[in-house]
């Protein structure tokens, strides 16, 4: 009962990241109906935000300290952070604890711009392709974003943990009646699926209850008569096409404290996130998210003990196995639209 | 009725012709080349195989730097580093046997068949007499493989795995690296005196040949020791998120969670088991403990304050006191600012090591520096007295027992030594059973 308990937490986080992406992608495709593989990319950005914020906010004066040595026999250089010397070292401290957090406003306008750039640069040139040709591009910038990535940052991992306040874990099994330590949780795990459920439900009511919701979701429709009405449906979608990319950063800020960044982090949920979108249905919002969390926690099973000593290795192929199924029984995946890709 | 002139007198005579032309060319190249890639001018290539992409791009980039620096001494500029500090006195500054060492580099991506390309186009186009670095056991068991049909010698880099020189040993090949063995019987006498002997142990292992050997390693150590194995589970390489592999340990009664992960899945492992709480924990009534018995110090920082207070071992450390090390740190931190890593530490001394064989040999014949090296004892190169096994080609020395430090002075300072264990204690025979299944072989000349 406890591992069920534990491994169903497990799954909604997992899951919450998975749906965040797939959500994004989902967007993506249903409006500028483009298959966008550069979208793990932008989650990857998105965590870089987060780093990045991070390195500003430390960004140090040196001060020789002759009392001290460095590993070379030298007077050793002390560093102290700007903005501990700007804002007292209490506040400034604080910001630097913070940065996670704080980077999510940092990283929404780079996202919003990183997103239009890619729109109007590069992915509006695609729109009238074959889907591969599509895939072959996006999937090229995804290379050519994470090779910079990387130039910039390294290889290496950069750890950018969650604020002091949210360390340390949450004992459920105390609540719930069971021994206490048996069913912990992580409280930045527990924040994660919470802003990412607050996430999902802005995307939705903003969609649902805007006027600019509504005209997009009319142009995902039927784009044409949309645009017969005068309505120009192409910026409103470049729009989304922000939207989307800065739901995936910031699904990708708040993932950094769970997963140290490294530069290749987004093409490990891209793929896992195309077959997300894949069995949740082509196009489907609701499908996305529900697909997401369904895999995410159906991957955390797989990898319990008790199966993986019936079915060894079944944690490694239990989504594509899921995946093989839906689309055996269900063709359109779970909520998907008839005529979207299929035309 | 044609008539023909063939005799068998006249058949015998072309016959001959044809066959000493046919013998001509290899009597001519077997008497220019006696070996494959032979130095002819006044300079000698080396090959460095290292990760310049990829997830251990880091890594490659320090085991460059240290390279740079090896030829850099060996051809006399700079400071000399621990030229000065060998016991070999055989190399004099004026590059390898008089001829200025140059070198060419190859991106083994951490990809056994790109690294195996890359060294082979470095063999085959740039002439590259030696072949040395990478940061996996698997490239290394491949490039090792490589080296050994093309007639090269292979001098590993960062490679611990205990097949290297176990099952996957070759005459061409050398390690000065330690082994997973080693870090068992480093580790496990240590983690007894401070854990006690009465311990249940969780393994989460990355599943490929370094994880399954060091897995084997430590849980045969600690059990030697009186600890139990509670589980060995195989986790993916590159899992990314942990956390499904980490809370089933929560519902076991393991007091010791044993990570026998590298690089960025270590990070996250880690992170994650810290992140669940693991490290407050009280089972059997005792603290749980984790351990990462395969520390790098360079990969540890992706970790951050996770690593404090955590058991692992590491081949050398900048920290140590020893003058070989000293005059490396200092050479290395002059010239790039920061102290080098244990995966630079292990190229610059194979390279030494390699351009010492062949003066002491006076011979470029690998077969020749193969006899150099195999048996050689040798000191003044970081850790301690050293021997290059000759059935094995494993080097035995001592061994540091390392912890994640509780209040670093800089973002170097994270690990800090808690026992230098003696060589004698790690040395195991050659036919041990983990090492069982292969043999040396002949060496290849080319």
């Amino acid at each position: 009962m406890e591992t069920i308990l534990l491994q169903l937490l497990n799954g909604l986080d997992k899951g919450s990241a998975y749906a965040l992406i797939a959500l994004g992608l989902t967007l993506i495709f249903g409006t500028l109906g483009v298959v966008n593989f550069a979208h793990g990319a932008l989650f990857m950005i998105g965590a870089f935000c987060a780093v990045t914020l991070s390195k500003l906010l430390n960004l140090s004066f040196e001060t020789v300290d002759p009392t001290k040595t460095d590993f070379l026999g030298n007077p050793l250089k002390v560093k102290t952070p700007y903005v501990e010397a700007w804002f007292g070292p209490d506040f400034g401290h604080a910001l630097i604890d913070w940065s996670v957090p704080l980077a999510i406003l940092f990283s929404i306008p780079i996202m919003i711009a990183v997103g239009f750039i890619m729109e109007r640069g590069l992915i509006k040139h695609f729109y009238k392709r074959p889907h591969a040709d599509q895939i072959l591009v996006t999937f090229g910038l995804a290379i050519v974003l994470q090779e910079v990535i990387k130039y910039f940052y390294g290889a290496n991992p950069i750890s950018t943990p969650a604020p002091d306040a949210f360390k340390g874990s949450f004992d459920f099994g105390a609540m719930l009646g069971f021994d206490p330590n048996i069913i912990i949780y992580p409280y930045w795990r527990l924040i994660y699926f919470g802003f990412a459920a607050l996430v999902i439900g802005a995307v939705f009511s903003f969609l649902q209850f805007t006027t600019f919701g509504m005209v997009v979701r009319a142009g995902m429709a039927d784009r044409e008569t949309v645009g017969l009405l005068g309505i120009n449906i192409d910026r409103r979608f470049t729009l989304m096409f922000g939207l989307a990319a800065a739901v995936a950063g910031v699904a990708g800020v708040m993932y950094a404290p769970i997963l140290s960044p490294n530069y290749h982090m987004g093409m490990d949920f891209l793929v896992l996130s195309f077959v997300v979108v894949v069995v949740g249905g082509m196009g489907s919002l609701p499908g996305a998210v529900a697909a997401g969390f369904l895999l995410g926690i159906l991957e955390s099973f797989a990898s319990m003990n008790a199966i993986k000593s019936i079915i060894p290795g079944i944690d490694q192929i239990i989504i594509y196995v899921v995946a093989i199924v839906i689309l055996l029984t269900r063709p359109r995946g779970l909520m998907g639209r008839k005529g979207v890709m299929e035309e | 009725m044609t008539k023909t002139d063939l005799t068998r007198r006249r058949v015998l005579k072309s016959g001959a012709v044809a066959g000493a032309g046919l013998a001509l060319p290899t009597i001519f190249t077997s008497g220019a080349y006696a070996f494959t890639n032979e130095p002819m001018g006044g300079t000698v290539t080396l090959g460095f195989n290292v990760p310049q992409s990829g997830p251990y791009a880091d890594e490659g980039a320090d085991e460059l730097r240290a390279y740079q620096l090896a030829v850099e001494h060996l051809n006399g500029e700079g400071d000399g580093g621990m030229l000065n500090t060998f016991s070999s006195k055989a190399l004099e500054g004026n590059g390898i046997l008089g001829k200025k060492v140059e070198y060419v580099t190859g991106d083994t991506q951490t990809k056994s068949d790109a690294a195996r390309a890359s060294a082979k186009s470095m063999i085959e186009k740039d002439g590259a007499i030696m072949i040395t670095g990478g940061s996996s056991s698997g490239v290394a068991v491949a490039v090792q493989g490589l080296c050994q049909e093309a007639g090269v010698i292979f001098m590993a880099g960062l490679t611990h795995s205990n097949d290297t020189t176990g099952k996957d040993k070759k005459a061409n090949g050398f390690r000065h690296f330690f082994n997973a063995y080693m870090s068992g019987a480093a580790l496990a006498p240590v983690l007894a005196a401070r854990y006690g002997t009465d311990r249940k142990a969780y393994h989460l292992t990355a599943d490929y040949t370094w994880g399954w050997t060091q897995e084997e390693s430590i849980a045969a150590a600690t059990e030697a020791l009186g600890w139990q194995t509670v589980n060995k589970v195989r986790t993916p390489l590159g899992a990314g998120d942990f956390s499904s592999y980490i809370t089933p340990v929560l519902q076991t009664d393991a007091d010791v969670l044993i990570l026998n992960h590298y690089g960025g899945d270590m990070v996250n492992s880690l992170t994650n088991a810290v992140q669940f709480g693991l490290r407050d924990k009280m089972v059997n009534g005792k603290q749980f403990e984790i351990v990462v018995p395969l520390f790098s110090r360079l990969m540890a920082r992706g970790a951050g304050e996770n690593i404090k207070g955590i058991l692992g071992s590491t081949n050398w450390h900048w920290s140590l006191t020893d003058e070989g090390s000293k005059a490396f740190v200092k050479s290395f931190g002059t010239k790039y600012g920061f102290p080098p890593s244990q995966a630079a530490h292990t190229c610059y001394v194979q390279t030494l090591l390699y351009a010492d064989a062949v003066a002491r040999a006076g011979s470029f014949n690998p077969c020749a520096v193969a006899e150099a090296l195999e048996g050689y004892e040798f000191d003044g190169l970081g850790n301690g007295p050293t021997l290059y096994r000759a059935e094995d080609h494993q080097c035995f020395k001592d061994v540091l027992v390392v912890r994640g430090k509780e209040n670093p002075t800089s973002e170097f300072d994270l690990l800090e030594i808690v026992e230098i264990t003696p060589a004698a204690q790690v040395t195991y025979p050659p036919d041990h059973p983990m090492f069982a299944g292969g043999a040396l072989g002949e060496c290849n000349a080319g």
